[in-house]
């Protein structure tokens, strides 16, 4: 793979390979434990492809105590370890070290409780996000968070990326959804954290937690909020003849006081995908599209649908078209939902991209990105939740073409960067993993992330969980604890002293 | 260390001029009256920092004496929380103002001792407001009304009865940049509302009572504010029915955004004429957004809500009134209870509030008025020296959450955990915590927990 450094490979962990291999089947018998290279060889990438790595060895633990012993044999013993969910991970996340232990939690995928009447369900990590809405939709609740890919992600996984879905503008992110967990420390140690309650006493762990790229512990037990479904959904499609217009649109619903359920934007070259892919009535002539969903008791949607109506009419909307039945509204919603793999139709490969911006900037951006697309002779199409101004801009590239994922990979470097310098950030929901770990200092100095580094130390002294994801250097904790303060000496000695 | 090594080079070179400010005035004033590197157990001259630059300056000097450090914004509460001494007292209050409205971003920045006041004020100019509803504890403690920082709020993690349906400060709190007791300024989060780069020490600032870092700046989510509201009420009705009803109402396509109980004794003290003179216990449940929204939902909960018998409907005014009253606990305000009795704040799950709340009261004589479905309660309890701490933790802990002592005299606050003791795990992991921040344990220790 392009110029990714690894934390470099602990040759006596290797060498005791054999040893490490018997003593985690001795903890979890059976199939649990995987070691040989061609049953390892579905383990070797996450949904980042472009980045694989065959692991020492691959443990499939089932009950919390095995992963405490797993992981206290690894911190006993020096050994790296990557927690793994389902593996769609965007950035890498997921992605194994040739001396670590993948730890997949897979088999942990029971919903243990579900408690109506706190309006929370208690899951373990391996059960997947939509799986968790499947328990709960008879009795009229759903767990609101959404990720495109919530038919295979795992909850564990949501946690630690702190995942987003088409939702998220009014429903939170999954760290707003979420009231307790149970995680294993690197050290085996078990600890639990919230509950069916709100809030921390002290300080609040499940908020790092949360979108921590399992650096920090592996999550065992998961407690959600569970929501009532609304009563009705009903979506707006609304075609633009210009970005800025649609841009101008998103600002004047929100600034009319409607949050929308959903609000997501596409531009040309996605909604020519999107169309061409699955037939949804998309506008062909309009270079944005906007589709806003409503939810909601039926008469709040009907008064907000005509008051969108209205707003869109008045950004020189070319296209306005509201769903009639639930049909129409799922049609108009496929299209957006499938816009990742209706570009994966129209080239052999494509990079997707994550940053945020202020979503005034978004002509302004999207122009950028134009000339980016010339500069490096590479297309690119833009989906866009437009309510929180997340941008997935889609890279199209060939990985046969010599050269051309390198191209891909610079381009979409470029764009990350415009996003911190027109005042965003480098991920709004895949998280940082490896894919953005070098661009860190476009958005922190080395202070900021000594600092968040020194969080890390307070859980994984050793640096042992996930070693290599989101920090693009590694700093000894021991390093990075020390002051320059000792007894007796003053370490600033030209300050005015009290 | 670079950064102080920097600043150590330019205070060498350029003296005083360039720390021309309050700040540096006050350090060294202090230095006048404590002499160099004694501890004083006596409050000194708050140092009041006009820029982030002082802060750091503060924090820095701080740390060479070896002196602590107590943060405030107003400093309107400073006598609740354990009781701790500090050395020194930071005051923000000079470090105030906006610096960033984006109202169709969702978007504000403030500097952490803007007041937060001036943030609701402004927010609700363009119709928007902070939606988790922070409290002002000037009823409940008897102070000045209306006082409270960003800053304070935030290390606070303030949140009303909007909680349940969204969230509290820390959900909300999108970035902040500040001093650690390392004393080096950093930042972290962004001013966009969608945003996963890097941990999210944003969290962790909510509800560390200034022990972490002194925050200089912070950005927040803010929201439209609904177009209308009202309320409806439920009477006579004991905490276990009261309990039932709120969640069938929490649990239901009504959307409330808030529920809450209050006993009869408590009702004689709200400010709404129609409830206080009803005599009778009320349950009351909030119904925001759009008129024709509330219609709709108005009708599907009284359907719902027959059971509990008759219901009254509390129109926009009342509602509001009614809502500020809980969010504020102005029930149990020291101006109608006396400032002596204790209230203890107790998070726990929905289900589990009117049976803590019943043995609160069994064993303490507590008053208690149900927040957020039943899940929060603010229990009043007798004077005594001890505020009944035991009680109230054989109490909470079985049923899950925890408990914190909110008001009570200085001498009971210095005898008791005000913060919900934490087991071995989550007391280490605590310490480490602190330790990455403030290795020397400058900034406001002891305010939570006895060495952090
Ligand atoms: C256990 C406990 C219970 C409390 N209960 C109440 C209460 O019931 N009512 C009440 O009014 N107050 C209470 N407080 C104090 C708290 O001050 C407020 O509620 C707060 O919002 C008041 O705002 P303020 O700006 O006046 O903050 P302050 O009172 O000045 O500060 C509040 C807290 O935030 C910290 N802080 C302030 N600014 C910053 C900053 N910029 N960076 C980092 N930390 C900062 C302070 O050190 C302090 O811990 C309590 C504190 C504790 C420890
Ligand atoms: C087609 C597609 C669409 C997507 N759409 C979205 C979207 O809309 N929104 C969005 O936010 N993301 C999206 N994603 C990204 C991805 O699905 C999410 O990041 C998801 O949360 C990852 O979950 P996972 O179970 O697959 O985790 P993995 O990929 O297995 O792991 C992700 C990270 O979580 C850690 N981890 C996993 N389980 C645990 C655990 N139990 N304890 C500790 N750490 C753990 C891993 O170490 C790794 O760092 C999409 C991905 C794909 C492929």
């Amino acid at each position: 793979m392009s110029n990714l450094k690894m934390p470099e490979v602990e040759q006596s962990v290797l060498s005791r390979r054999d040893d490490i291999v018997a003593a985690l089947r001795a903890i979890v018998p059976g199939e649990g434990v995987i070691a040989t290279e061609r049953e390892m060889k579905p383990y070797e990438s996450d949904g980042l492809t472009a980045y694989r790595q065959i692991p020492m060895v691959v443990v499939l633990p089932d009950t919390t105590e095995q992963v405490s012993r797993v992981l206290r044999y690894c911190y006993d013993n020096g050994i790296r370890v990557v927690p793994r969910g389902s593996g769609t991970s965007l950035s890498g996340g997921a992605l194994p070290l040739a001396d670590g232990v993948l730890l997949g939690m897979g088999k942990f995928n029971r919903v243990r409780e579900i408690d109506y009447e706190n309006r929370a369900a208690i899951v373990e990590p391996g059960v997947t996000n939509l799986a968790i809405t499947k328990a709960v939709e008879d009795e009229g609740f759903y767990y609101a968070p959404d990720p495109s890919s919530q038919i295979a992600c795992s909850i564990g996984g949501n946690i630690a990326e702190n995942s987003g879905g088409v939702h998220c503008l009014k429903y939170g992110l999954t760290t707003n959804n979420v009231l307790g967990c149970e995680i294993v420390l690197i050290t085996g140690e078990i600890v639990r954290i919230g509950g069916k309650h709100l809030d921390a006493g002290g300080y609040d762990l499940l908020g790092i937690i949360t979108g921590s790229e399992g650096l920090l512990g592996v999550v065992t037990e998961v407690t959600v909020r569970i929501l009532r479904k609304p009563e009705t959904a009903r979506a707006l499609l609304v075609g633009f003849p210009t970005s800025e217009d649609g841009g101008d649109c998103v600002a004047k619903i929100i600034g009319a006081g409607i949050i929308p359920g959903g609000m997501e934007m596409m531009d040309a070259p996605a909604i020519r995908a999107a169309e061409d892919f699955l037939h949804c009535g998309y506008p062909l002539d309009v270079e944005a599209l906007l589709i806003v969903e409503l939810d909601g008791p039926e008469a709040e949607c009907t008064h907000l649908m005509t008051r969108v109506e209205a707003i869109a009419r008045g950004c020189n909307a070319s296209v306005i078209k509201a769903s009639q039945s639930e049909e129409e509204r799922l049609l108009f919603w496929a299209g957006r939902k499938a816009a990742f793999p209706a570009v994966g139709r129209i080239s052999p490969d494509y990079y997707c991209m994550d940053g945020t911006i202020p979503r005034a900037k978004l002509p302004l951006v999207l122009q950028r990105m134009r000339e980016m697309s010339e500069k490096h002779g590479l297309r690119v199409a833009n989906v866009f939740h437009a309510g929180d101004g997340n941008l997935h801009p889609l890279i199209l590239y060939d990985a046969n073409k010599p050269g051309e994922l390198e191209r891909a990979e610079a381009f979409g470097s470029d764009i990350l960067r415009l996003c911190v310098e027109v005042g965003g950030v480098l991920t709004g929901e895949h998280g940082v993993g490896v894919e953005k770990r070098d661009l860190m200092p476009a958005m922190f100095n080395d202070i900021d992330l000594a600092q968040q580094q020194r969080l890390k130390c307070a859980f994984d002294e050793k640096g042992l969980l996930n070693p290599g994801k989101v920090f693009p250097t590694l700093h000894r904790c021991a390093e990075l604890g020390r002051m320059h303060v000792h007894a007796g000496k003053v370490a600033f000695p030209d300050l005015p002293r009290f | 260390m670079l950064r102080s090594a920097a600043t150590r080079r330019v205070s060498k070179h350029e003296a005083a001029p360039s720390f021309e400010t309050s700040a540096f005035r006050a350090l060294l004033r202090m230095r006048v009256v404590h002499g160099c590197g004694h501890r004083s157990n006596t409050m000194t001259d708050p140092i009041k920092p006009q820029s982030a630059q002082d802060v750091e300056a503060a924090v820095q000097a701080a740390l060479a004496d070896g002196r602590t450090l107590e943060t405030v914004g107003h400093g309107s509460k400073r006598a609740i929380g354990r009781a701790a001494q500090w050395d020194g007292t930071l005051d923000l209050s000079a470090l105030a103002g906006i610096t960033l409205y984006e109202p169709a971003e969702l978007v504000l920045s403030a500097k952490a001792g803007t007041s937060l006041a001036e943030i609701e004020a402004q927010v609700a100019a363009n119709n928007q407001q902070l939606a988790f509803e922070p409290m002002d504890f000037a009823p409940l403690l008897g102070t000045e009304p209306g006082r409270g920082t960003l800053g304070g709020m935030l290390a606070a993690n303030l949140a009303g009865p909007r909680r349940i349906k969204a969230g509290a400060a820390r959900d909300h709190m999108l970035a902040f940049s500040g001093v650690s007791g390392r004393g080096e300024t950093f930042k972290s989060g962004g001013r966009v509302v969608k945003n996963v780069t890097g941990y999210d020490l944003s969290k962790l600032m909510a509800g560390s009572w200034g022990t972490l870092t002194v925050m200089t700046d912070a950005t927040i989510k803010v929201l439209p504010r609904p177009e209308a509201q009202e309320s409806l009420g439920l009477f006579g009705h004991d905490s276990v029915d009261a309990g039932q009803a709120m969640r069938l109402a929490m649990n239901s396509a009504g959307e409330s955004s808030a529920a809450a109980h209050i006993a009869e004794t408590a009702v004689k003290r709200l400010p709404i004429a129609s409830l206080a003179t009803n005599g009778r216990s009320v349950t009351a449940i909030r119904l925001e957004g759009v008129p024709p929204s509330i219609a709709h939902r108005r009708e599907l909960l009284r359907s719902i809500l027959r059971p509990y018998g008759d219901i009254a409907t509390l129109d926009e005014a009342d509602s509001q009134a009614l809502w500020r009253a809980v969010r504020d606990v102005t029930p149990f305000a020291a101006a109608a209870t006396g400032v002596d009795r204790p209230v203890w704040r107790i998070s726990t799950a929905p289900t589990r509030g009117p049976e803590v709340g019943a043995l609160l009261t069994a064993s303490l004589g507590a008053e208690v008025l149900y927040d957020w479905a039943g899940g929060l309660l603010w229990a009043l309890v007798p004077a005594s020296e001890d505020a009944g701490v035991a009680s109230v933790r054989k109490i909470v802990a079985p049923a899950g959450g925890h408990a914190t002592l909110i008001r009570a005299s200085a001498a009971v606050r210095a005898a008791v955990d005000v913060f919900d003791p934490q087991n071995a795990a989550i007391a280490i992991l605590t310490r480490r915590v602190k330790e990455g921040f403030d290795p020397k344990g400058i900034l406001n220790p002891g305010r939570m927990y006895a060495g952090v």
